[in-house]
């Protein structure tokens, strides 16, 4: 994994997905946190059981969510790429990752400190309030389709 | 004792099946061959449109209705590509080179290439819902200059899962398309996309007032695909689908397909999603 310190990133939070139309200094300021960081195929970028303690959110390659099993190999039941939004255990208690999050491909990445992404949007309710809003579709787009992948739509 | 009509002596009936002979099977999937077929005697098969099925009978077994999975401008064969999901389809796709079955058709109506010239194509299937679209990839192949952009999303349970394996990796390596794949559930050893179709859907980029889609494989992953399509601006009536129910005749008569005011043998398969999106919504239809 290779970082960018903090300012010298070419990534824009406003041009990523996941904000766009978000309007309030509160880019700005999530802005100012953000790393830029690059991971090698094959590289963990959160590790199942490790403390969720970062918001990431990908600008391009390909990223597997994977759970692991014990005594069985690890089974991929999602992959997310440019544009999305990596998890939201970082946000909830007990904010432990509930997965793996492996790159696929050279991943470029905006990673943000979760305690701190925290304390902004508590100090800036209104567009912390805009900002969960922003990430409850995500949960439920992923909700969905899992329910749908749970009909074994193509085992028929 | 019954006397059986031997096979070369039922096709003067037109609604008995003309002999052809498997010349070829490719094992796809572990439930899932593709028969190449030839007529037995040597006649040309009749000119088909892609999305148009076939009825294929094995003698003394039964009848079973089957896309029509081969190229349209290729050579004069009929291809079929076949899950084992039932007593007849278990018999039709176990069978070898040299077993004769019975064929009617083509029926049905085939995907509106014509409307798509011109236009963006976006084609999603899912499972075996690509047997059906595979003349339509060929033409758009092969008069690429006709189209505009071309997205293909193609979704499958799993890696294995995946039919025409060898002809997936040409596509997917074709620079003038965009060919996205995904699977529900996978090992490490894939390298491909894992999710529903739809979520693959917003790295697709395509003029939705000049765009075309068609959409073939289970009924949900159809309607929730035209959902996200049409919330990305495509008209209901620029959707196509495909559907599948269980027909007998072909020929609208006996009514086992019967799919609210049409018979799916004789008014589709394909239809535009503007006019069966209502059904899409009607429980035990």
């Amino acid at each position: 994994m290779s970082s960018t310190p903090k300012h010298e990133t070419n990534l824009r939070l406003s041009e990523h997905r996941f904000f766009q139309g978000f309007e309030g200094p509160l880019v700005g300021l999530l802005q100012k946190e953000a790393v830029e960081r690059t991971y090698a195929p094959g590289e963990l970028l959160v590790r199942e059981g490790d403390p969720a303690d970062k918001f990431v959110l990908v600008f391009e390659g390909k990223v597997a969510l994977e759970i692991a099993t014990p005594g069985k190999p690890h089974l991929m039941i999602e992959t997310i790429g440019a544009g999305d939004a990596l998890g939201w255990s970082w946000l909830f208690p007990p904010q432990h990752w509930r997965l793996d999050g492996r790159a696929l491909k050279t991943t470029r990445a905006l990673v943000l400190d979760a305690p701190r992404v925290r304390a902004i949007l508590d100090a800036h309710p209104t567009e912390g309030y805009a900002f969960v809003l922003r990430l409850l579709p995500v949960i439920a787009e992923r909700l969905e389709n899992t329910r749908v992948q749970l009909l074994d739509i193509y085992g028929a | 004792m019954t006397a059986f009509a031997r096979p070369e002596e039922i096709s003067h009936h037109p609604l008995g099946p003309t002999p052809y002979v498997v010349r070829r099977r490719t094992i796809e999937t572990p439930d899932t061959s593709t028969l190449v077929l030839t007529p037995a005697k040597g006649a040309l098969p009749p000119t088909s449109l892609p999305g148009q099925f076939n009825m294929v009978y094995l003698y003394g077994v039964g009848e079973a209705a089957i896309s029509i999975a081969g190229d349209p401008l290729g050579p004069n064969e009929l291809v079929h590509t076949i899950r084992a999901a039932g007593k007849v389809t278990n018999a039709l796709a176990a069978l070898e080179p040299g077993s004769t079955v019975g064929i009617r058709g083509p029926y049905g109506t085939g995907w509106p290439l014509v409307e798509a010239a011109g236009h963006d194509v976006v084609i999603v299937a899912g499972g075996l819902g690509l047997p059906p679209l595979r003349g339509v990839l060929r033409e758009l192949f092969t008069h690429r200059e006709r189209y505009g952009r071309i997205e293909i999303i193609y979704g499958a349970r799993s890696p294995k899962d995946l039919v025409y394996y060898g002809e997936l990796q040409g596509w997917r390596s074709r620079p003038d398309i965009r060919f996205q794949t995904t699977v529900d559930a996978a090992g490490r050893e894939w390298y491909g996309d894992v999710g529903l179709v739809t979520a693959r859907i917003p790295d697709t980029r395509f003029d939705p007032a000049h765009t075309v889609a068609f959409l073939c494989g289970p009924e949900i992953m159809m309607k929730l695909t035209a959902q996200v399509l049409e919330a990305r601006g495509i008209r209901d009536d620029a959707i196509w689908v495909s559907l599948e129910r269980n027909m007998k005749c072909a020929i609208g008569i006996c009514g086992h397909c019967q799919f609210g005011p049409d018979f799916v043998c004789r008014d589709g398969p394909v239809f535009p999603y503007r006019d069966v999106r209502r059904l899409f919504g009607v429980r035990e239809v």
